[in-house]
């Protein structure tokens, strides 16, 4: 507990998380409102509103995560952290615990707030959320967040820069995985093991035109829990591999 | 009671610190002197876990450093002053220390107060000058209220002020029965700092003595002795001491007897004398000589 309150000090006396925050809302929320703005009332679903949430905003808190660990790099803050805890891993695990759960919350927050806008902006719409798919569909942005700061942490740690962690991230979580689906044949086969992927899989709502959705055309392994189950679990393997070379590093 | 017993760290062929056996007592300042590049980061940095030595062992009252449960209290360090986050207040950045280690918070304020940074508490520390820096790295190590004390080139860019502040604060911490360790590449500043010396060159142990034997055995007095007998003078003082030309000035370097014994030995001879001066050895050429087989970097 004490360390879990070591990491919300250093992360809330800096004012990179608070932007960060701010910026993935504004992105997150203010596309789903040029897309109800720009759709007919009444012809909004319910999948429109988390475009935005689970793509653009998405990408914001990979960054701050990452951030969270590269600026300890950058500044040699992690050496200090480090003195003060020398037991490597229990500091580094309560910094993700922290991270992973306040991008959980802002994800809440925008997949919410995302809903919440577009009600206002097209009244006529059917944007309730009743069945569990749909509870899945808009809840499950928040644990798509939690797991994803847990890789972008994992990536932060090994690549200890600020520019090296982002543009991987970026590059992984906006480019790469769609574009492996590009390579004949075996590509689609690929994207089925990918995490990212298999993120956007956990999050699909039944009905509606699965060609318009991320991941169109990959035939998933696993049920939508069961990605989200593979997600998390890449995420940790991640991060154990971290804690390891971490520890074996010199600070 | 710091005990380092042949530590080594090589990065590739480099051997940084090589084979390095030392002790540092309580309540003593002791100064980690050497050249740049001798070695001096590097063995504070593995004294304080954060990097693994190749090879030996260096303990902390019987304990590794990753060994001890609050550390902060045990230990105190600065290594770098520049470790602060620039858009945390000085304040956030010794609360979560102090979090860290369970220090109730109000000793924050407290070491605050010692250094003089009270009035600057809520600004961030990106703004402070170095001097600032490094009186919050100073209040940082004191935090705990920790038995040891380790500070690398403390007052490196300090202005005379600072560096007489920093001199009497580590007297004070000695003289309240901690251990301080101080490097730092200056025999002069180390000289007024130290009570016992540690020094190193290209990672290994040169000596391991008080200041002032370190002082007496590296600095030789010599006598400058001019003469239009140059040649029967040297005669005379060779069954004496050690005597070598100075071609530049035409004068001999007399080591090893006194400027009154030569006085007395070239009247016994009725050798005119035109100079008669006793040069005092300065502490720089005295430690340049010392460890001129091992300074890494030469200026050619």
């Amino acid at each position: 507990m004490t360390l879990l309150a070591v990491e919300r000090i250093k992360l809330f006396s800096t004012r990179s998380p608070y932007w960060c925050s701010a910026l993935a809302l504004v992105l997150g929320v203010g596309l789903t409102a040029i897309i109800a703005a720009s759709t007919d009332n009444g012809q909004l679903s319910l999948g429109a509103t988390q475009f935005g949430s689970s793509q653009l905003a998405l990408s914001v808190v990979l960054v701050m995560a990452a951030l969270a660990v590269t600026t300890e790099y950058r500044f040699s803050t992690i050496r200090a952290t480090f003195l003060a805890v020398p037991n490597r891993t229990s500091a580094l695990v309560a910094k993700t615990v922290v991270v992973a759960f306040i991008a959980a919350l802002l994800g809440e927050i925008i997949a919410f707030g995302s809903v919440g806008i577009a009600k206002v902006l097209s009244p006529a719409s059917d944007l309730a959320i009743t069945t569990s798919d749909e509870w899945r569909h808009v809840a499950g942005v928040g644990l798509l967040y939690g797991i994803g700061a847990i890789i972008a942490i994992a990536v932060g740690i090994l690549v200890r820069q600020t520019a090296g962690a982002v543009a991987i991230l970026l590059v992984w979580n906006m480019l790469l995985e769609g574009l492996i689906g590009i390579i004949p044949k075996a590509g689609v086969k690929i994207q089925a093991w990918l995490p990212f992927m298999n993120a956007n899989h956990f999050l699909q709502l039944g009905g509606g035109d699965p060609a318009e959705s991320p991941g169109a055309g990959v035939d998933f392994k696993f049920s939508q829990w069961g990605s989200l189950a593979y997600f998390a679990a890449i995420a940790v393997a991640m991060l154990v591999v971290a804690l390891i070379v971490a520890k074996r590093r010199d600070a | 009671m710091i005990e380092a017993v042949r530590l080594q760290k090589h990065y590739g062929k480099t051997k940084a610190v090589d084979d390095l056996s030392f002790t540092v007592r309580p309540g003593r300042v002791t100064g980690f002197l050497g050249p740049n590049g001798a070695g001096k980061s590097t063995t504070m940095r593995m004294i304080l876990g954060l990097d693994t030595p190749t090879g030996g062992d260096v303990k902390i009252d019987g304990k590794h450093y990753v060994e001890l449960k609050q550390p902060l209290r045990k230990v105190g360090a600065l290594l770098d002053a520049k470790w602060v986050h620039p858009n945390r207040s000085a304040r956030s950045h010794l609360k979560w220390l102090a979090v860290s280690n369970k220090i109730p918070v109000s000793r924050v304020n407290e070491v605050l107060e010692v250094v003089g940074l009270t009035e600057v508490a809520h600004k961030n520390a990106g703004g402070f000058s170095l001097g600032m820096s490094q009186r919050l790295g100073i209040a940082g190590a004191l935090l705990g209220d920790p038995e040891v004390l380790l500070f690398d080139e403390p007052v490196n860019g300090l202005d005379p002020e600072g560096i007489l502040w920093i001199r009497q604060f580590m007297h004070r911490l000695a003289s309240e029965g901690r251990t301080v360790f101080v490097s730092s590449h200056l025999l002069s500043e180390m000289a007024q700092t130290a009570q016992d010396l540690i020094v190193i060159g290209k990672g290994q142990l040169i000596a391991q003595t008080t200041t002032e034997q370190f002082i007496a055995d590296a600095t030789q007095d010599t006598v400058r002795v001019r003469s239009p007998h140059a040649a029967k003078l040297r005669e005379i003082l060779a069954a004496h001491a050690t005597v070598t030309d100075d071609s530049a000035s035409g004068s001999l370097v007399v080591q090893g007897i006194t400027a009154q014994q030569i006085g007395e030995l070239a009247a016994e001879s009725q050798v005119v004398l035109h100079e008669l001066s006793p040069q005092r050895g300065s502490l720089e050429e005295a430690f340049m000589q010392l460890t001129k087989e091992s300074v890494e970097y030469h200026a050619h």
